[in-house]
């Protein structure tokens, strides 16, 4: 034991502790608490019931009042530490509550009522998770047809991604052709004009060609992504010619070449892109926005917005399904979370 | 890139192999093409999809966007539309004051570009300020760095729709601040409703999101500084403070630059985030240009794509300029890198 301490406290050339250590550490500490302590409170919230979220302050946890059935009764009373008349203390149920005076029963012994303020009476709470706040959305709200536009335009963007970013990566590494160095040129370019400035003139091209309004509308304009066709051209770069050449010789088409050799090889920069891409249009706000306007056709990032624009703010539902709209990025960043990193370190693109 | 390992391979081929059958079956009509065109012909097919996508979604939109930058009405098929020539960009730059939005003929416009400007100051230096710090925090010798970065990185993967509802509901009147602040015996505080309060939490929220980034980024920066060069200034017994101005700050600097105009052109088309957690108010106190486009492109009664098209292409400028800089910034740091 004393020896993990020794290790965890070890300093920087066996001094003792300087000020930046205690910086360090507070630093640290209190970015752990920041970064993870909102989405966990947002998680907790969302199991908590309507009357839980109005309460203020608010509990850590959710609670909800303890219920009994009681012979007698039809449906569960709440269960109540009352302070009886008597000056002792018991655990009763509500039978009913007229202003300020509760009825109320010994579950145990239900044919007498007994009468005392709502002063003096205290709920018994437990811990008990609303799980109805992910269950009703689904059956009462759109929110599976959300889900599932979703799931559909984040896989198949990300499938179409994968294909035409490589086939033209794959060009532009290993073909020498005239044009080459306009095409990349003009890749670059793009770089320089995102999304946020062509919403205009690219609703129209949508509409133009008959997308407004359709999954595809949303998934066509995203798949040509330049960092990708980047990131895939670096790493064939990387891929010897010599191999290509050998299956050339064996009379391996170019389709096979592409197919059989770089293809697998470039599999680790596939992989990257795979998860950047998922990522990157699961989380698509602007565009969707823009192009879909029936409501059955929004995802999940559209539906949230709408449900919490409105006046009426339903906040243990919309809490309940920004976890749901969580989830696939919380997997990616506890099993993939590494090769996002490194590819970053690597590329300095998100 | 240090991304070869078995779980990237197999996560690689799951990818691919489903669709293994329809390679098979182009592959036969493909080599008649490959007889016929020859190599070229080949490239022009590889790179076909990838820029026929590229043409239609990117290039025509680019060129479209000047096109409706010239015409009027709310129609969105150019052809129905009537060129009027510069008047919308006269309409937006027409204006008493550019430091008093309320004396332009577009207040809305010049508001927005006014909170954008001020946003993209305070947020940029507050982001590189924060992602610095962290970044020489986790460059020292600290048990679990790989953790600690994870740790920052964790709301850069959240979509800004999340992000923005989970900061609303902290923030809200009866959110979890406000609580805080209660049981302290604090005054609650109108955090989204308030003027001030609503752009800072705008500042604070976005620097939350994306400082795992930078911090990234500027990490990598730091880890290729020569350890010796540390060793030998501990050696001279130089202070901590010195050895930061002396030998981190310079060595860090290409990498710096980079990472702040990065910064720049991210800030510049700040939208998402803020606007699910104020939705451009109170009034317009939180309202940037990315919304003042939206909205006036599509959301508004009153739309006019035209005027919206114009603002996109000032904007759109801003960040040419902006990219222009980290190009030249990046090959001068190549150069150097290439001389020494």
């Amino acid at each position: 034991m004393s020896n993990v301490v020794a290790f965890l406290t070890r300093r920087r050339g066996g001094r003792g502790w300087h000020w930046t250590d205690v910086f360090m550490w507070a630093w640290l500490i209190g970015a752990l608490v920041l970064m993870f302590g909102p989405a966990l409170w947002l998680a907790l919230s969302s199991f908590k019931t309507p009357a839980q979220l109005a309460e203020f302050p608010p509990t850590l946890l959710p609670y909800a009042t303890q219920q009994a059935t009681v012979e007698g009764y039809d449906k569960p009373l709440n269960l109540f530490t009352t302070k009886l008349p008597d000056g002792t203390t018991r655990v009763m149920a509500e039978v009913r509550r007229v202003g300020t005076v509760s009825q109320l029963v010994d579950p145990k012994a239900p044919s007498e009522i007994v009468k005392v303020n709502i002063a003096d009476r205290q709920p018994v709470r437990e811990i008990r998770f609303a799980t109805e706040n992910y269950t009703q959305p689904f059956e009462h709200f759109d929110f599976l047809q959300y889900l599932k536009n979703s799931v559909f335009v984040t896989v198949v963007a990300t499938l179409i991604t994968l294909l035409t970013n490589s086939m033209a990566a794959f060009a532009l590494s290993k073909y020498q052709f005239r044009g080459r160095n306009l095409v990349l040129l003009l890749i670059v370019g793009t770089l320089m004009v995102p999304l946020s400035v062509l919403l205009v003139p690219l609703y129209s091209v949508i509409s133009a060609v008959g997308l407004f309004d359709s999954l595809w509308g949303v998934i066509l304009p995203t798949v040509a992504t330049p960092t990708g066709v980047f990131l895939l051209r670096q790493y064939m770069l990387t891929i010897p010619d010599e191999l290509i050449d050998a299956a050339r010789m064996d009379n391996a088409s170019e389709w096979q070449i592409y197919w059989r050799i770089v293809l697998p090889l470039a599999a680790p920069a596939l992989a990257v892109l795979a998860i950047f891409s998922v990522v990157w249009r699961w989380n698509d706000f602007l565009w969707p926005l823009v192009v879909l306007s029936r409501k059955e056709l929004y995802t999940l990032q559209v539906g949230l917005n709408t449900y919490a624009g409105e006046l009426n703010v339903q906040w243990h539902f919309i809490l309940a399904m920004t976890v749901v709209t969580m989830i696939p990025v919380v997997l990616v960043f506890i099993f993939l979370q590494r090769y996002i990193t490194a590819g970053i370190a690597g590329t300095g693109l998100k | 890139m240090t991304i070869g390992s078995a779980i990237g391979q197999k996560i690689g081929a799951a990818i691919v192999a489903p669709i293994g059958w329809l390679a098979a079956i182009i592959d036969a009509p493909l080599k008649l093409w490959q007889r016929a065109t020859g190599t070229t012909g080949m490239a022009a097919f590889f790179l076909a999809p990838n820029m026929l996508i590229f043409g239609v979604f990117v290039l025509a939109p680019f060129v479209i966007n000047f096109l409706y930058s010239t015409t009027s009405g709310n129609a969105f098929f150019l052809p129905d539309r009537s060129f009027v020539g510069a008047e919308q960009y006269q309409r937006l730059l027409e204006c008493g004051s550019y430091l008093d939005p309320s004396t332009c003929r577009e207040d809305l416009f010049w508001k927005a570009v006014h909170n954008t400007g001020l946003f993209v100051v305070l947020q940029v230096t507050l982001l590189i300020v924060v992602s610095m710090i962290t970044a020489l925090i986790l460059n020292r010798e600290i048990v679990g760095r790989s953790f600690w970065r994870a740790v920052f990185f964790f709301p850069v993967l959240l979509s800004p729709v999340v992000v923005g509802l989970i900061w609303r509901w902290i923030l809200q009147r009866q959110g979890l601040l406000n609580s805080m602040l209660y049981q302290f015996g604090y005054q609650p505080t109108e955090w989204l409703t308030d003027r001030f309060w609503a752009f800072a939490a705008g500042i604070t929220v976005s620097v939350w999101a994306h400082m795992g980034f930078f911090t990234l980024i500027l990490l990598a920066g730091l880890q290729a500084i020569p350890r010796d060069l540390y060793e030998a200034a501990e050696m001279d017994g130089t202070r901590p403070g010195r050895v930061f101005w002396r030998i981190t700050l310079p060595l860090l600097m290409p990498n710096l630059l980079v990472v702040i105009i990065l910064a720049l052109i991210r800030a510049v088309q700040i939208f998402d985030e803020v606007y699910v957690l104020t939705g451009g108010g109170p009034g317009t106190s939180t309202l940037f240009l990315t919304q003042y486009i939206y909205e006036v492109g599509f959301a508004s009664l009153l739309r006019n794509p035209g005027l919206a098209a114009a603002a996109s292409i000032l904007m759109g400028a801003v960040l040419v300029v902006l990219t222009l800089v980290q190009l030249q910034v990046g090959r001068r740091n190549e150069k150097k890198g290439a001389r020494e």
